[in-house]
């Protein structure tokens, strides 16, 4: 059924990408670039307290200002605006407050919005917002995590507690290995360390943009989103809209990252704007308003204890997090740290293991999906630990991974955590990525620097990772009690000419479906790559999908995409055997050719399509299209590994840590298009690093986001990145016919511990133990210091520079 | 709050423009809003990530960090100026050809500056690349490729 050696076959192929032609010439779509005529500017007043009651709002001298049309508090849209939706209690019991898009009564954390401004130019609507005054009493607010967990301070007081939820998994519960407790007193060591996930911005360069139009049959909402179908189900159920009546339109939307997964208050407030004004409405945020406006991710504390015996063997596994959910709930807030928790036993085989989370409330913004969501929280503590395992047996951190990870022939695998891992070949990718990374040169000089006391110390650091992604299959999601399944749909219409337009329900935002999946369609129905249109992103044109996130599209949406080429083949195949007067059994098709078997007589592709097109002569019965939908939900999770190398220098004069050099093998099953793959790995082993390096989202003690711009919030730009040197293994996956596997969270997964691990390999033998991150110059110096002046570290809790 | 206007007179893309603006307007709001030449991005409002990248009388600057009214009498070029009438600019090639680009939100600015970065210094080598780029921030791309692709234009041959 696929290309025959008369082309390069399209998968494999470094297609280059149709979308940047647009992109590279000026004439993206962003949202904010959309205009339509009469359109009037939304300016949103957000509560610079962290955690206060309403007094009073004045909104008069807004209302009064040059230009403006409507001014909206809380108390005005109380009536329409609902609760910005939930869709994943993670327990039965999973508290959780109202969630206005306006704040009406109380804010609670700094930056919630409290009134809207609606004018006729965005300065206009900029002047008025400053002219909103606002009584605020302040109440006693909440920030530190394990404190909240004691609800000394309540940041819902009618909630009665800042414990939104508590979820377990115990391994002796599940049939799925024994009991923590007795595996940990039966080793011969245990290793306890506490770890700090800092708080996290996605920060994609694009500020997020709505612009609603209400005038058509439909509500039109275009808007900077990941997620437009879900979006559009979530905003009809929350604001009453007949789901049919609402149209959700992602045009280009730059980046992502699990940043524009959500529902946001601005996109309802947006919505109820252009309802009551009855013209389009605008709403672009400024980028200081994205830091602090838009979710943050991550941000746990982890206590964790790994029990081994004396020779390296790994027993049991405990985890405790209390994870910030943040003021609110948002779409899956409660859900980012259960994804982790299968995952934190890692590629390991434990004998037993426990985990418990508490998702706690704070006055900050909510939490909720930012790239790996809960998997590189797992992976950097397990990856942490075996490190802090093999220092404390003084193995070398590569041999006790080995001596613990599944073997390549044990694979399938039933984890302890009760996952099935279906092929993994971690030797492989662990041998390739010793041999690029010239592993025993670098250990000879780590040697020679410190016998000389050089000032710039050398570290390595390991990290070999799974990661659990392609979300997923819905019964698992039911079992999580996800609101939503984990299916992804494709049609393939056929046109007159034998030109082929693909709808897809994924969404991409720079992954580069529309390229790779033209090269699907291509090789599956042997027509040229450049006669396939993929239409996305828009829910009247695409109509059905589950978007995009959680390292899925390829996995799920391209598969629903080779099941609807392949139902196509199928109808067209009857109609070409009815052209050829042959049997379909006797129907061959290559390369885009039906022909009869055994001899050179053949109709093309295109033949068929026009043949079904004019209906002239087709089989009786035979219903004159050979378009094919197709929904696929995949059996299981794809399993992507890798094994990473960090060469990290450390100016132990400065505290500066630096990467000397990076090197990755990833094995993301059945590669499509190897550049797109490489570009994924490169943009998340940025953000990995960037994590161990220069990010957190950091308030302070008046609940005030201090990082509040990227002067202070530090995404790196090119000179604060080293050059990446990665490679693959392959290892199909068994879930699905291509192999495939996902790619596009898994370098931000791996990296972070790869980069942590090799500042401590460096350093240990000076006496700092564990580090807090981000590792800045000045985090890295004090430790130094202090393990200098008194032989000990600081806490490896604070938050802060 | 608005005091009145006053009236320039720019050069964009080769077009002579003459419009009244609000003094605290901002050049890059100037070139979306006024001129409809939305190829020019806002990602920030602390001049740090070059979304916005513009040259000015052929250096790159950032357009949000000009007001409008600075503009009077220079010229400017965008990424729509830097299109050919036919065919790419060698730039916009090579970020196709090295991918250089994945959402493109950051692509028009990181492309200007290294327009100007290239008439600058016309070989320059991978650290000064990055250096050159260092008021560009890229969220998706790592920077490796973007590296790999002013390269690429550099070995080919930029026109001034």
């Amino acid at each position: 059924m696929t290309v025959t050696d008369s082309r390069p076959p399209e998968i494999g192929r470094a297609r280059l990408r149709k979308e940047d032609a647009r992109l590279t010439t000026g004439r993206g779509r962003f949202t904010d670039n959309i205009s339509l005529p009469g359109t009037l500017y939304l300016g949103l007043v957000r509560s610079p307290v962290a955690h206060a009651r309403i007094a009073s709002i004045d909104v008069s001298a807004a209302r009064d200002a040059p230009g403006v049309v409507r001014v909206f508090t809380g108390a005005d849209l109380a009536d329409e605006q609902g609760s910005l939706p939930n869709a994943w209690p993670v327990t039965p019991d999973q508290l959780a407050p109202p969630h206005p898009a306006v704040a009406v009564d109380t804010v609670a954390f700094a930056g919630e919005i409290v009134a809207v401004v609606v004018a006729r130019s965005r300065a206009q609507a900029r002047d008025a917002q400053e002219l909103v005054d606002v009584d605020y009493e302040e109440l006693p607010l909440v920030l530190d995590l394990e404190e909240a967990a004691t609800d000394s301070t309540l940041v819902h007081p009618d909630l009665g507690t800042n414990v939104s939820a508590t979820w377990v998994f115990d391994s002796a519960e599940a049939g799925t290995g024994g009991e923590v407790e007795a595996a940990l007193a039966e080793s011969d060591v245990v290793v306890e360390r506490t770890i700090r996930q800092q708080r996290l911005i996605p920060a994609f360069m694009e500020p997020r943009s709505v612009l609603v139009d209400p005038s058509g049959e439909q509500i039109t909402m275009w808007s900077a989103t990941q997620v437009p179908h879900i979006a559009k189900l979530m905003l009809a159920l929350t604001l009453g809209i007949p789901e049919s009546k609402l149209r959700v339109i992602a045009p280009d939307v730059g980046g992502g990252f699990g940043g524009k997964l959500a529902v946001t208050p601005e996109e309802v407030i947006t919505i109820l704007a252009a309802r009551r004004t009855g013209k389009p409405c605008k709403y672009t945020e400024t980028r200081s308003e994205s830091l602090m406006g838009a979710h943050h991710g991550r941000d746990h504390v982890q206590h964790l204890r790994i029990g081994a015996k004396a020779d390296g063997t790994v027993t049991g596994l405990d985890v405790r997090i209390v994870a910030d959910m943040g003021a609110y709930l948002g779409l899956i807030t409660s859900g980012i740290p259960i994804l982790g928790a299968f995952m934190y036993n890692g590629i390991y085989k434990f004998s037993a293991y426990r985990f418990e989370c508490r998702n706690v409330f704070t006055n900050r913004v909510w939490t909720d999906a930012y790239r790996g969501a809960g998997r590189p929280e797992a992976t950097f503590a397990i990856e942490r630990m075996m490190d802090e395992l093999a220092t404390e047996l003084d193995m070398d951190p590569i041999a006790l991974r080995e001596k613990n990870w599944i073997a390549h022939e044990e694979f399938p695998f039933d984890t302890v955590a009760s996952l099935t891992y279906d092929t993994g070949d971690y030797e492989a990718a662990t041998a390739k990525a010793l041999e690029l990374f010239d592993y025993d040169e670098l250990r000879a000089e780590q040697a020679r620097r410190r016998k000389s006391g050089d000032p710039i110390q050398l570290g390595i650091g390991v990290s070999t990772f799974t990661e659990m992604c392609g979300l997923a299959p819905s019964r698992v999601l039911g079992a999580l009690n996800y609101a939503a399944g984990g299916w992804e749909y494709a049609q393939v219409r056929v046109l007159a000419t034998g030109n082929v337009e693909v709808v897809t329900g994924t969404s991409p935002h720079g992954q580069g479906h529309v390229t790779s999946w033209s090269q699907l369609v291509a090789d599956r129905l042997g027509v040229p790559f450049e006669n396939v249109e993929v239409l996305h992103g828009d829910t009247q044109i695409a109509q059905k999908g589950l978007d995009t996130y959680g390292s899925r599209s390829l996995s799920v949406g391209g598969m629903a995409v080779l099941a609807a080429a392949d139902k196509v083949i199928e109808k067209a195949r009857i109609v070409a055997a009815h052209m050829l007067e042959a049997a379909a059994t006797d129907v061959e098709f290559t390369d885009g050719r039906f022909s009869v078997r055994g001899t050179d007589q053949g109709v093309s592709f295109a033949d068929v399509a026009f043949a079904t097109f004019s209906a002239h002569d087709l089989p009786d019965g035979f219903e004159p299209s050979l378009d094919a939908d197709a929904t696929f939900d995949p059996e299981n999770f794809s399993f992507p590994h890798g094994t990473h190398l960090a060469a990290m220098e450390v100016d132990t004069e400065t505290g500066r840590a630096s990467v000397r050099a990076y090197v990755c093998v990833d094995d993301v099953g059945t590669v499509v298009n190897p550049m797109l793959v490489e570009g994924q790995v490169h943009g998340g082993l940025a953000q990995g690093i960037s994590q161990a390096l220069y990010e957190e989202a950091v308030y302070d003690e008046f609940g005030t986001l201090v990082t509040g711009s990227f002067t202070d919030y530090l995404v790196p730009s090119a000179p604060d990145l080293p050059e990446f040197v990665t490679d693959r293994t392959t290892t199909p996956a068994t879930s699905n016919e291509l192999g495939v596997k996902g790619v596009g969270e898994a370098g931000t997964i791996a990296s972070t511990p790869a980069i942590v691990n090799g500042i401590l390999d460096a350093i240990r033998h000076l006496g700092v133990t564990d580090l807090t991150m981000p590792c800045t110059p000045a985090r890295v110096w004090h430790a130094l210091e202090a393990a200098r002046s008194t032989g000990t570290a600081p806490s490896a809790t604070e938050a802060g520079a | 709050m608005a005091t009145g206007t006053r009236t320039i007179t720019v050069t964009v893309d080769s077009v002579e423009y003459t419009d009244p603006v609000e003094p605290r307007m901002l050049l890059v709001q100037y070139l979306r809003e006024v001129l409809g030449k939305t190829g020019t991005a806002i990602g920030c409002d602390t001049t740090n990530c070059g979304a916005c990248t513009v040259l000015f009388d052929g250096y790159g600057i950032k357009s949000c960090t000009m007001l409008a009214v600075e503009a009077d009498g220079h010229e400017i070029t965008t990424i729509e100026g830097l299109t050919p009438d036919e065919g790419l600019h060698p730039l916009q090639e090579s970020f196709n050809a090295c991918h250089g680009l994945q959402c493109g939100f950051c692509t028009p600015g990181m492309i200007m500056q290294s327009a100007s970065l290239l008439a600058e210094n016309p070989h320059p080598s991978d650290t000064e690349i990055r250096a050159g780029l260092e008021g560009n921030l890229c969220r998706c791309t790592g920077y490796q490729n973007i590296v790999a692709a002013v390269r690429t234009a550099a070995e080919e041959g930029v026109p001034r």
